[in-house]
């Protein structure tokens, strides 16, 4: 069913040439100007936090483009589509992980890149949209709220790609994929008792989760807890972070003027830390634009999963839409020292190649939900 | 079907909108919590991160103020700055020393001196000092090292101004030198202007004039990367150079007084009485100030601080000498002032003086007498047996007091360091010392300069001047002009006045310079012999001060030179010229001169000549 469904345009006559665009190609306007505009904003912010560096710009640049015929193919598959090709994607996400662990490449200590001789990239980027897709799959043709006996497999999908990640080492992905996947069984009416039970559990797991650490794991932890313990080591980054914050104030020093991220001192500034930068060059209100902007696509995205038509489309917009929060939250949050030190980018500002392209693909199927619901819908 | 609910579609979108709502809202409380967490930090705690953010960026750096030059009071050069190449080792950023020093060792040449001198800086030094290892490198030893620096961390070439003295020992005792700074000189001086300097005074004007020498600190704010790297200046304060300085010192007069005494240890000041300021300060044997500047080794300095002649220690500040009968004309003006002897009436002076009630014999030096003498030709013939009666007549509490408003017993209050205070003895001060009481015995021989007494050369110069200029007073002075370093404006000194002696009626002060005059001019005098040739009026007197209680016998027969050396007395000397308008007063001593008349006399007047016919008669330029 990947042809289009014209049953929505044609009803209307009255559509301006631009929204009739946007309908031929199955888009939401109101999410793409913002997605849009948050990329193009984040390339700013990337000149600046890379030194000045034109070529680091343009191979972010032409990411984008790549990540953005992938949202505009993406967004053409209709979500019945979807849905029977997740289990298959699942799998294959499985199988691609199960690889990688044993043949992958190793970068930054970690064993996460898989190459397919001509693009490398990470296999756990597929199981963020993968892991939700499956969720919602396992759960469309249940009556929800799921039953005990549904809690098995659907434990089972979510934490068995997470363990698979987290042992990459990966914290930051495996968390995602792990949040996306709680969302999902979340917003399928799970009890709150059953929750509140789950999350107690959580935190008894913790300690064990706490003996299966890498050392720089606990690190981070503990630096969380306390950054002035090794500021010269592991809480340098979160030090430096808060100072580039900090010290750019109401209005920030403007762009290009941002002597922590300009000097270096600031560590990863273009992908991790890129928030810091945005912080120290434009300021509290860059940052709250910015956070804006992100609440904007959130609200966008869960007013997608309000209207959406069927329990796979309503499960998946909804987690996929959590995960994107989740990662915005995270490193918001750790950048600016409430949250410890976990590897996750910004959404569509870090300098990177997958994980933009995986997020452009979950904007795609947001997209592609809403506008192949069926006329009687609405 | 295995299902046993059935699916109530509307109950479920009621839930998930439900759901929507609750991570709607959670999300937007979460959202809120960064963005407060942002206001906390940019807008509460703002100042702070700039701060931090700034002391991330920026760093100072202190730029070294060159030092002053010191200049003798035509100009003559005594004390400069050149530039030099010194191997500087920073410690802290050392492995390990041992091999360090060994492997530094095949580039350029280390003495074993050097590593000694090194060592002994590293128990002084303050944290991430740089040492120097080797100074004064030749630029073949700066090319070896520069090829092979990277092999060396911690370990640098430092390109410095360097103090050198290009006299050497000849004005030492007054210029003084510089040294390494130590952390204990640290405490005194203001940190903040040593960050970089590595030289600071420590003895004669460069300890004196340390702050007006060493200038003001500047700074270099340099924007540096997180490598440290400097990435450009910020900001460049620069450093107030320290002023040049002018000494009093013509070093014509010091060089002909250093050669008028010779071989023999002593000393010879020479002060202009009109305005207080030395015009030579001799201090013999003197010593070479230049290897101080890097920090002598110690063997060098074991060598000159155990020499028997004492080359370090500063005669003219420091030596304390018993004055002898170069101190009869300043208690006969005390006489006079109080009123207790009349100085035309003619006393006989015996062989021996006997306190009456006591069978103590106090000696004359002319075993022969002295025959019918009033005060004058008392300090004539320097009359030992006048002077007893004469100091019992005064009294000890009269003759203390006098002595000391003429400035004995005290620092002169000239503008250099560590200056002896000498000693005008009193009962009180006796009491303190020995627990006895004061006998008349005491006061005869304090009369003439004997006993307890102690007056430093520089005491004595600077007395002689007052007496010359009939009470008026100025504490000597070294430093004539500072040069304002910023505006190369030359500022004279003004001489400081100080409070004269009790005012003797002028008869007292004629009476006592006229025979002063007769001392040099009559052939009776003790110092007639220096009259010949002269071709300016002196006023003299001298002296010769017992050292070690030799029997008195021995001076009384067979002359003085048959004694060893140690065993001789100190042979003391006061003189000024020309008498009616004085333009320089001379204070000598020789230490186991014998005779002042014999040995200090011809030393003094060789200083006057110098001055008055060669120096003084038009050459003297205002700097």
């Amino acid at each position: 069913m990947i042809l289009n469904d014209f049953s929505l345009s044609s009803s209307t006559g009255d559509l301006t040439l631009d929204q009739r665009l946007l309908r031929r190609f199955n888009l939401d306007g109101p999410l793409l100007v913002a997605v849009m505009a948050l990329a193009i904003a984040g390339l700013a912010v990337l000149y600046g936090a890379s030194n000045e560096d034109a070529s680091m710009v343009y191979r972010q640049a032409i990411r984008l483009g790549l990540s953005f015929s992938v949202l505009l193919v993406v967004a053409q598959i209709s979500p019945q589509f979807l849905r029977l090709w997740s289990p298959w994607l699942f799998v294959l996400g499985l199988v691609l992980l199960l690889f990688t662990l044993h043949s992958g490449h190793i970068g930054r200590g970690a064993q996460r890149w898989l190459s397919l001789g001509f693009v490398r990239f990470q296999p756990s980027e597929i199981m963020k949209i993968a892991v939700p897709m499956m969720v919602a799959w396992y759960l469309h043709d249940k009556p929800l709220p799921p039953n005990w006996k549904q809690l098995f497999p659907l434990a089972a999908i979510v934490v068995i790609p997470v363990l698979l990640v987290a042992i990459q080492p990966d914290l930051g992905t495996a968390l995602l994929i792990a949040s996306a996947g709680a969302f999902g069984a979340f917003f399928s009416g799970l009890r709150w008792r059953v929750i509140i039970m789950l999350l107690l559990l959580l935190a008894i797991a913790a300690p064990i989760l706490w003996h299966f650490m890498h050392f720089y794991q606990r690190e981070r932890v503990l630096t969380f807890l306390n950054p002035q313990r090794d500021p010269l080591g592991a809480g340098y980054h979160i030090i430096q972070s808060e100072i580039a914050i900090g010290s750019g104030g109401v209005f920030g020093k403007g762009w290009l003027h941002g002597s922590q991220s300009q000097l270096d001192f600031l560590p990863e500034s273009p992908t991790d830390f890129i928030f810091a930068v945005l912080g120290e060059q434009f300021g509290l209100i860059g940052a709250l634009v910015l956070l804006a902007l992100y609440g904007y696509i959130i609200a966008r995205s869960l007013y997608i999963a309000l209207r959406a038509q069927d329990t796979f489309s309503r499960l998946l917009a909804g987690s996929l839409t959590m995960a994107f929060f989740t990662c915005v939250f995270i490193n918001s949050g750790m950048v600016s020292g409430i949250l410890p030190v976990v590897g996750v980018p910004l959404p569509l500002v870090s300098y990177g190649g997958t994980s933009m392209v995986t997020l452009m693909a979950g904007f795609g199927i947001l997209m592609s939900i809403h506008s192949h619901r069926k006329l009687i819908a609405s | 079907m295995a299902h046993t609910r059935i699916r109530n579609e509307w109950l479920e979108r009621h839930q998930f909108t439900l759901r929507i709502l609750c991570v709607g809202v959670v999300g937007l409380l979460l959202l809120a919590t960064v963005a407060i967490r942002l206001f906390y930090l940019q807008v509460m705690h703002h100042s702070h991160y700039v701060i931090l953010a700034e002391n991330n960026r920026l760093r100072e750096e202190p730029v070294t103020p060159p030092r002053g030059l010191i200049y003798d009071r035509n100009g003559v050069l005594l004390a400069e700055n050149r530039p030099s190449y010194e191997l500087v080792i920073v410690p802290e950023q050392v492995p390990d020393m041992q091999a360090t020093i060994a492997a530094l060792g095949k580039i350029v040449h280390i003495e074993p001196d050097d590593i000694n001198r090194f060592d002994s800086l590293l128990a002084t030094r303050r944290p991430f000092q740089p040492l120097p290892l080797r100074t004064e490198l030749s630029t073949a030893e700066v090319a070896r090292f520069a090829a092979d620096r990277q092999d060396f961390p911690g370990v640098d070439i430092r390109a410095t101004l360097s103090r050198y003295y290009p006299l050497g020992a000849a004005a030492a005792q007054a210029v003084g030198y510089v040294g390494m700074v130590s952390t204990s000189e640290l405490d005194k001086l203001n940190p903040a202007q040593y960050t970089s300097t590595s030289e600071v005074g420590k003895v004669g004007v460069e300890a004196f004039y340390e702050q007006l020498l060493h200038g003001s600190v500047g700074t270099r704010e340099v924007e540096t990367d997180a490598q440290g790297r400097p990435v450009r200046v910020v900001s460049y304060t620069p450093p107030v150079p320290g002023s040049d300085l002018y000494l009093s010192i013509d070093m014509r007069l010091q060089e002909a007084a250093e050669q008028a005494l010779g071989d023999n240890n002593g000393a010879v000041v020479a002060i202009n009485p009109q305005n207080g300021e030395v015009l030579a300060l001799v201090s013999s044997p003197s010593y070479d100030p230049n290897p101080f500047v890097d920090g002598i080794s110690q063997e060098k300095y074991a060598a000159l601080s155990n020499d028997p002649n004492r080359p370090l220690f500063n005669r003219v500040l420091r030596g304390q000498y018993p004055p002898g009968s170069t101190l009869k004309p300043f208690v006969a003006l005390a006489a006079l002032n109080y009123h207790r002897v009349n100085p035309l009436k003619k006393v006989y002076g015996p062989a021996v003086f006997y306190i009456p009630g006591s069978h103590r014999p106090y000696r004359n030096w002319d075993p022969d007498g002295c025959g019918q003498v009033d005060l004058a030709e008392a300090i004539m013939v320097s009359c030992d047996t006048y002077f007893y009666s004469l100091g019992l007549q005064l009294g000890i509490s009269d003759m203390h007091r006098y002595l000391v408003d003429f400035g004995f017993g005290q620092p002169t209050g000239i503008d250099l360091p560590h200056e002896n205070t000498g000693l005008i003895p009193s009962p009180a001060w006796k009491r303190r010392m020995d627990g006895h009481a004061w006998y008349l015995g005491n006061t005869a021989i304090t009369a003439i300069g004997q006993g307890f007494v102690l007056v430093t050369p520089l005491q004595l110069a600077s007395a002689t001047a007052t007496l010359s200029m009939q009470g008026k007073r100025y504490a000597p002075r070294i430093v004539m002009a500072v040069k304002n370093p910023l505006t190369g404006a030359l500022k004279l000194l003004p001489p400081q006045p100080m409070p004269s002696p009790p005012e003797a009626d002028s008869g007292a002060w004629k009476l006592i310079i006229h025979s002063m005059r007769e001392v040099v001019a009559n052939p009776a005098g003790t110092a007639h012999a220096i009259s010949y040739g002269a071709k300016f009026s002196i006023a003299a007197k001298t002296g010769t001060a017992q050292v070690v209680a030799a029997p008195r016998s021995l001076h009384g027969e067979g002359p003085e030179m048959d004694l060893p050396k140690k065993l001789r007395d100190n042979a003391m000397f006061i003189a000024f010229a020309p008498v009616d308008h004085p333009r320089i007063a001379v204070a000598v001593v020789v230490e186991h001169g014998g005779y002042g008349a014999a040995t200090a006399a011809p030393i003094a007047r060789k200083v006057l000549d110098a001055y008055l016919l060669h120096t003084a008669g038009g050459n003297v330029t205002e700097p």
